[in-house]
């Protein structure tokens, strides 16, 4: 590991001074980051603990409603809330799909949203990888990509966004409140995270020197607690990045759906709000027919981005199976196999 | 005397015969508590820390490395590369006998695969030398490197450790073409990695000329040979020591060329050293299972009795040296046919060379005939166990000999009763569960030979009438400190509390390898020989002691009972083991044993442990995803030493069969040879929520003939039967027959219905 230097400041505001330094890191738990760093795929010239901060690890609910989830906050404690589990059910069943107990317990919010694709070729430093070294190409381009997006992708960066809590932000609309140097912004989850495009290297809209201060869920998020599921699909039963992802949420009102919520994980660059397939399933009577229109929906852009075009047929399957289960209803307890595809299913969501 | 400290005895003692009881782990406790001390636990004074550079590229060869970066680094004192590595005495590329495998030890500036040491960095910590080597950028000559089997091959006239490639009896031609069915399949099975939850790592100091070593090995005595050979000095002067392994598998059986860098580093900066792999480093230079294309060819008669078996293997191995995974041997000893041929060839590829990882050829052999199997009874139209019932084999099948025990049709009944086989539809796609997932069952035969190698150990009963047993044996985690322990108290007719038992050290009596399966059989025999020969000689001097309650009872015959020698005939008439010494004037008696496989009864008997694997699995018929709900294995090994350490080997292995039929495969990149899932988290094993059922039956099994104690092996058996029961589930579950391992999601989603069936 390089040699770095360890800043620990006492405030926000010491924080972003301090990140404001070309070659900065924010360091919250580091369950990727000093992966990353031992590695060599990164090599930060300074950390800025931000683990000894006050004021960021609580979980409030503001006058209108909304709930403020503070970057400190760990995954397991907001996923083990019992007040926000139940307001929140897949942003709980998604944190609970994700990593192991022991990652769990450590990882924070903030971090989960500041995570870096498990692309092997942006952590092995003898590839080509534009994301790590700009402009020198993607070696996961013709190389080993089963598990490669067919969503958002672009010809300078095939890689996912490994997540399970963000899809289930991206579903509920969260809010990302940031600070920096010239002040605090909130910008919606859909906006934070950016498309490869030309500029794979660059994931977030964060400026230098800002950093998550908390992520917001809107009041009217809450009101959809009834009908909401996460499903993850993956290669082992627990301790895998999903292959396909989705979190949906549903208002059903006299037999049809009024609102939908949908995004994708596992499958695009960044969390994948699939507005075209909520679109399609406004006005339906939730069934079969309109789940499998709407899995439809989601995946009409997609396209292999190489040995990969099985998870264009597997997510329109994980898309059709989660809304089954989001109609069924949010069950009463967590599954103990959050998000499985083993976790007891509602009678008649498997088509036989 | 060895300086291993002898460990506290279990909780759970007994008197009397301590072979058979379930006695918990003697280093259990040790081991919880963080105070096991492993190889790299080990910080003499003075300790300098080695770290790997290895190479990015499959073939070609280093042209430059920034040695100035590197040496410039704060705290780097010295780097290894071929231009100033220290000589060695024997070129690591000599083969001086079939197990000296070509090491990598900086010989020359060649790359031969993908994670070759190409120096080493020195450095008073281990951050500094992690720099160091980081710093060293590598530029290469680079030549195309191939890592499939889809280059040339050649027929492989040696597979594994110095078998057959080759083996026939009957005219297979003529009998699979005048077959009335036939099946014809062939199974890919990739490159796996042993993955020992302790990576290899070694702590070396040079005293003068003399070498103290701490390093985790499954063979001692080869270790401290092959350094001897390597460095030029005589065994005497190497001590190893090697009380606990995190897991070994196999690669940690023979000296490995980082451990040879570590000694070399020691000796180039004239300080301790340790050197300890990553995880990733662990993919290339330690050995790993070859990727294998099985051909499986089955011939039988209408009824389903099998008249032909053809087993093919293609496998890899390094471009400069061979181990080819010997798949198709797995043929010879499980179903009767009056024809069977087996071949096997290789393919040279850019990789590390492949070596012994559990079941080496058993367990993708295996998984490739018990699949082949499954294949042929559903083309028979019979019920998958009556077909393995039709053509059990009642001697071995191609040598005609009769086995020198086989309890494997009772492993079907106890397995087929506790799983509850006789409720299996044969059609597949026929079973479901409560919510609809597809639901499948299938079988498998486990087999593996009861091996033994050579070993001796020593033993002594002290002037108190206590015992100390010795033997430079190996614990790789599996449990031998206990099992051996108990073996030796046998041995000397005591407790195991009033025996000291010492391991795990090259200056104790050679135990062999651990490995085989076969370090229980050959190190408990050599530990029972010793446990005769002393109470033998103390038995000479009590029968011929006129003050002796036993005087004269040579004739009837004086038996060990609980720290006494007692009459045969007459259990009460004896005395204590203290008594014999005082008399006789002595601090102690020794006695030595040494044990080998007895080549008559291995000229008579073919020698194999076997087992019957059930699973079942569910799979999502929507979705693909698959889950092992239930696994049931029963197993005949001979005797059991202690049940709740076989039980557990027995767990291990089929876990590892779940891993091998699910989840384990390197991924190399194609163009660069890499492997680009050298990790814990993308080199998939099993975690808990993928084992939610297991059961391993203990079959009782008595065997005359493999050894003294009745031994076979249960190390790795485990892992055979099991990968094909759960192929053959998968297909019973879905009616898709995957010829791929691992078998995944993807391979499934093609067979089931997708979203916009409206039901099947």
């Amino acid at each position: 590991m390089n040699l770095f230097e360890y800043v620990r400041p006492a405030s926000v505001a010491e924080a972003i001074a301090a990140a404001g330094e070309p070659n900065s890191a924010y360091l919250g738990a580091g369950t990727n980051l000093l992966d990353l760093m031992k590695g060599g795929a990164l090599t930060p010239a300074r950390l800025v603990d931000l683990t000894h901060l006050p004021d960021l690890g609580s979980i409030e609910t503001l006058p209108d409603g909304s709930t403020r989830i503070g970057a400190l906050v760990k995954n397991a404690a907001l996923a083990h809330d019992t007040d926000f589990a139940k307001r929140f059910p897949v942003v709980a069943e998604a944190l609970l799909s994700g990593a192991s107990a022991q990652l769990r317990n450590a990882a924070t919010v903030g971090g989960n949203l500041m995570q870096r694709t498990r692309c092997p070729y942006f952590t092995d430093t003898a590839s080509a990888c534009n994301k790590r070294q700009p402009g020198s190409g993607c070696d996961a381009i013709g190389g080993e990509n089963r598990s490669h997006a067919v969503l958002g992708w672009s010809e300078n960066c095939i890689a996912v966004h490994p997540s399970d809590f963000c899809v289930a932000l991206t579903a509920l609309g969260a809010i990302v409140e940031i600070e920096g140097t010239t002040g605090r912004r909130e910008v919606p989850i859909t906006e934070f995270f950016l498309l490869p495009g030309d500029t794979p290297e660059k994931e977030t809209v964060l400026e230098a020197g800002e950093m998550i201060v908390a992520v917001r869920l809107p009041a009217e998020a809450a009101k959809l607690a009834a009908n909401q599921r996460y499903l993850k699909v993956r290669e082992r039963t627990s301790y895998a990045f999903a292959l396909a992802s989705a979190a949906a949420a549903l208002t059903i009102e006299n037999g049809a759906i009024t609102e939908a919520r949908l995004a994708l994980g596992g499958v695009a660059p960044k969390p994948w709000r699939a507005s075209e397939a909520e679109a399609a399933l406004v006005g339906k009577a939730p069934g079969k027919e309109a789940f499998a229109a709407a899995a439809e929906a989601a995946f009409a852009e997609a396209k292999p981005s190489g040995d990969n075009a099985y998870k264009i047929e597997l997510g329109k399957r994980v898309v059709a199976r989660v809304l089954a289960m989001a109609a069924a209803g949010t069950p009463e307890r967590m599954p103990a196999l959050p998000a499985s595809a083993f976790a007891p299913l509602p009678e008649g969501v498997v088509n036989v | 005397m060895s300086d291993i400290a002898s460990l506290p005895t279990g909780s759970r003692q007994r008197q009397g015969s301590n072979i058979g009881q379930p006695m918990t782990r003697r280093d259990g406790i040790l081991k919880v508590t963080g105070s096991a001390t492993y190889a790299a636990d080990n910080n003499p004074e003075g300790l300098m820390h080695a770290v790997l550079a290895t190479a990015t590229i499959a073939r070609g060869k280093v042209t430059r490395l920034d040695v100035e970066a590197a040496r410039a680094h704060p705290g780097v004192v010295e780097v290894m590369t071929p231009e100033n590595r220290p000589p060695l005495a024997t070129d690591p590329d000599e083969k001086t006998n079939p197990f000296a495998f070509r090491l990598d030890a900086l010989q020359n500036d060649g790359v031969r695969y993908a994670g070759q040491p190409i120096a080493v960095v020195v450095a008073k910590t281990l951050e500094a030398a992690v720099e160091g080597a980081a710093l060293l950028r590598p530029s290469y000559e680079t030549e195309a490197a191939r890592v499939d089997l889809e280059g040339e091959s050649f027929v492989a006239e040696i597979v594994g450790p110095g078998a057959p490639g080759r083996a026939a009896s009957g005219d297979f031609d003529a009998a699979f073409a005048s077959a009335a069915k036939h099946i014809e399949a062939t199974y890919d099975t990739p490159p796996q990695y042993h993955n020992a939850m302790e990576p290899h790592s070694i702590v070396v100091r040079w005293e003068g000329d003399s070498l103290s070593i701490d390093m985790p090995t499954q063979g001692l005595a080869m270790a401290v040979g092959r350094t001897a050979e390597l460095f030029g000095i005589s065994p005497e002067k190497i001590h190893i020591r090697s009380p606990f392994l995190g897991g070994g598998f196999g690669s940690k059986g023979l000296a490995a060329g980082p451990q040879v860098l570590g000694i070399l580093a020691a000796k180039l900066v004239g300080a301790p050293v340790k050197l300890v792999l990553t995880r990733q480093q662990m993919y290339g230079p330690v050995g790993h299972r070859g990727q294998t294309r099985q051909t499986v060819k089955l011939g039988m008669g209408e009824d389903g009795r099998l008249a032909a078996i053809e087993h093919h293997t293609l496998t890899s191995t390094s471009r400069f040296d061979d181990f080819l995974e010997p798949a198709s041997n797995v043929t010879h000893s499980l179903y009767a046919a009056p024809a069977i041929r087996t071949t096997h060839a290789g393919s040279r590829i850019d990789i590390g060379t492949p070596m012994f990882m559990r079941a080496p050829g058993e367990a993708p052999g295996s998984a490739a005939l018990e699949s082949a199997i499954d294949e042929a009874a559903f083309a028979a139209g019979m019920d998958p166990l009556d077909f393995r019932l039709l053509n059990y084999a009642e001697v071995e099948p191609i040598s005609g000999k009769p086995f020198s025990s086989k309890a494997l049709r009772e492993c079907y009944e106890r397995g087929a009763a506790r799983f509850g086989w006789s409720k299996r539809p044969q059609a597949p796609r026929s079973m479901r569960d409560g919510e609809g997932r597809l639901l499948g069952w299938g079988v498998g035969t486990a087999t593996f030979p009861a091996i033994m190698f050579q070993a001796e150990a020593r033993a002594v009963i002290r002037a108190d009438g206590s015992g100390l047993m010795e033997i430079g044996a190996h614990d790789m985690g599996q449990g031998a400190w206990t099992a051996l322990h108990q073996i030796a108290a046998d041995g000397l007719g005591l407790s195991m509390d009033e025996v000291e038992f010492r391991s795990g050290s090259s200056d104790l009596p050679n135990a062999g390898i651990a490995g085989g399966s076969g370090h229980t059989a050959t190190a408990g025999t050599a530990l029972h020989g010793a446990g005769e020969d002393v109470i033998a000689r103390l038995t000479e001097l009590a029968v011929n002691d006129e003050a002796s309650p036993l005087y004269g009872a040579g004739n009837v015959g004086v038996v060990a009972r609980n720290g006494r020698l007692v009459r045969q005939d007459d259990e009460s008439r004896g005395e204590p083991y203290a008594a014999i010494l005082k008399r006789a004037g002595l601090a102690e008696i020794e006695g030595r044993g040494q044990s080998a496989a007895d080549p008559a009864a291995q000229e008579r008997y073919a020698m194999d442990a076997h087992g019957a694997v059930f699973a079942e699995v569910a799979v999502d018929p929507n979705l693909g995803q698959i889950r092992v709900t239930r696994l049931v294995g029963a197993f005949a090994a001979g005797r059991v030493i202690n049940p709740r350490m076989v039980e557990s080997q027995y767990y291990g292995g089929m876990i590892w069969g779940l891993s091998f039929a699910l989840h384990e495969e390197a991924v190399h990149d194609k163009r660069t040879g890499r492997i680009m899932n050298a990790n814990l988290a993308e080199y998939r094993v099993p975690v808990n929520a993928d084992v939610p059922s297991l059961e391993a039956i203990l079959v009782h099994e008595d065997d005359p003939h493999v050894n003294a104690l009745g031994v076979k092996g249960v190390g790795e058996i485990g892992i055979t039967g099991t990968v094909g029961a759960i192929a053959n589930a998968i297909w019973h579950a879905t009616g898709v027959r995957v010829r791929r391992f691992p078998i995944g999601l993807a391979d499934l989603l093609g067979g089931t219905p997708d979203v916009s069936d409206k039901g099947v």
